[in-house]
């Protein structure tokens, strides 16, 4: 079953894809999600897909054309980055409100400016109200598994939502890792064909997509996008277990976290729940008892899982790779405290801002969060609720 | 017509039903109002070629009336017609009997 390979988050990207073998692909190249669709061009032009290929002049128009290709009834995707995604905003809208099953590959960089090509979250947290259903990888491996997934989540009769699969730039994007590919036909038998019940060209039922809706039933039309998200976690760890039958790799609401017994536990999110994980099994084989719980579902956000798992927890350090300016915190932040409001005993909550533009985490930093956090749990003061890892003052 | 519920109504705003624009009654919008003289009229139809919301009915090849109930008063038909068979007059003087959009 499958093939092991070496491929970068990119190239890991461009395989999913091919295996998807979508109708349609409409993309603009910008850093560093290029070689995604560079990758796939040439799988266009070798003929190895039977893809329809949209070589657009912007985002905007990218996203535009993905609409306009789902509501037709094809399976759409397209892949982006930071400005790329900020020029797109317009029109994710209109994909998520048009319950549009478009598939979305976010590689993550940091929204200008100054400009910068480097790695942070604020082009994808700065879409998290766009009615878009959002999954973040960890490594390559999970970037294309994620991939796969999505396609199934999107076009799930009673989700009909797009979905963004984010991985770090560059971290992920350009670094090359060992990925476990599944076979082509298990690919397409897995993702099945999308039928949409409403396509623009059948002639035999004619639909109207976007006609003006104003304070007589747009608030309606948003109440049932809100049920739509809402529904998704069923469907999502639904399609987790039946990915796990074909490829061995367990998907739940969360990523795989090291919470057993865990008394101070960090949250991260992309390729920094890896450095984590890594400080956790070190810190953990000399008895100390830290934990990391990973986001993979941002949207919607898995509250009540999230509560769960950390019940009993007595500090948590949540990291976020944006910044939510003027608000009480970074975004992951803000979510996890609220989701812990209503806990009987919640553990003390602090955040730290990191690796904006592409500014590297190191285990020392993360070790020095730990040690925050002891004293945090032991005095039960936070001196600070939001501080900043690896920043010169 | 009683709106519908969220769960009653069709997703992402998609209107499945073809033609019921027309459902749609925008006479009310109107500011002015064509108005024709028959005498001058030809029957020529230019009227109905450029009208924008297909509101010139016409029958057996004539002009026959208005339709009020969608005409937006736009007063296209006028400018171009030939004999100057339409003319617009203030939509005030006139009862108003359509409440459009209801």
């Amino acid at each position: 079953m499958g093939r092991i390979v070496g491929l970068t988050g990119d190239e890991a990207t461009a395989e999913a894809m091919r295996q998807i073998n979508p109708d349609v692909v409409a993309a603009y190249p910008i850093t560093p999600q290029t070689e995604t669709v560079q990758r796939f061009s040439e799988f266009v032009a070798e003929g190895i897909v039977a893809t329809e290929m949209v070589r657009v002049e912007s985002e905007h128009s990218a996203m535009s054309a993905c609409v306009g290709a789902a509501a037709a009834g094809a399976r759409a995707m397209t892949a982006t980055s930071a400005n790329g995604l900020a020029l797109m905003w317009e029109i994710c809208y209109i994909a998520a409100s048009y319950r549009l099953p478009v598939i979305m590959a976010v590689v993550n960089r940091a929204l200008s400016g100054p400009i910068n090509i480097h790695c942070d979250h604020s082009d994808s947290m700065g879409t998290r109200d766009a009615g878009w259903i959002q999954i973040y990888s960890e490594n390559c491996q999970e970037a294309y598994d994620n991939l796969i997934q999505a396609v199934r989540i999107a076009e799930e009769e009673k989700v009909r939502l797009p979905v963004m699969v984010t991985f770090d730039g560059f971290i992920i994007s350009h670094a090359m890792e060992r990925v476990e590919i599944l076979e082509d036909d298990e690919v397409s038998q897995f993702i099945g064909k999308y039928k949409n019940a409403y396509s623009l060209l059948d002639v035999d039922s004619p639909v109207t997509y976007g006609p003006l809706d104003l304070y007589d039933y747009y608030f309606e039309h948003k109440r049932q996008q809100i049920e739509a998200i809402e529904i998704s976690p069923e469907v999502i760890q639904k399609i987790g277990r039946e990915f796990k039958d074909l490829s061995g790799r367990y998907y739940d609401l969360m990523g795989s976290c090291h919470l057993e017994g865990a008394e101070l536990v960090i949250v991260a999110a992309g390729s920094t729940a890896g450095t984590v994980e890594s400080v956790v099994d070190e810190l953990r084989e000399k008895g100390e008892k830290v934990g990391l719980l990973k986001i993979r579902i941002f949207r919607p956000f898995p509250a009540k899982q999230i509560a769960e798992a950390l019940r009993g927890v007595r500090a948590v350090a949540v990291l976020d790779r944006s910044v939510s300016f003027g608000a009480q915190g970074g975004p992951i932040f803000l979510e996890i405290r609220s989701a812990l409001f209503d806990e009987i005993k919640p553990p003390a909550v602090v955040n730290y801002i990191y690796g904006l533009g592409g500014r590297d985490i190191g285990v020392d930093e993360i070790e020095r969060v730990y040690k925050n956090l002891e004293r945090i749990a032991h005095t039960k003061k936070v001196d600070e609720l939001v501080g900043y890892l690896g920043l010169r003052e | 017509m009683k709106e519908k519920g969220w769960k009653d109504i069709p997703w992402g705003g998609l209107i499945l039903e073809e033609g019921n624009a027309e459902e749609y009654k925008t006479g009310s919008w109107r500011t002015h109002r064509p108005v024709w003289d028959e005498k001058k009229c030809t029957h020529c139809l230019l009227c109905w070629v450029y009208c924008p919301d297909s509101s010139i009915i016409v029958k057996e090849e004539k002009f026959k009336q208005f339709d009020y109930d969608h005409c937006k008063g736009c007063g296209i038909c006028s400018t171009q017609c030939p004999t100057k068979a339409i003319h617009m007059e203030e939509e005030g003087k006139f009862v108003i009997k359509t409440e459009g959009g209801k």
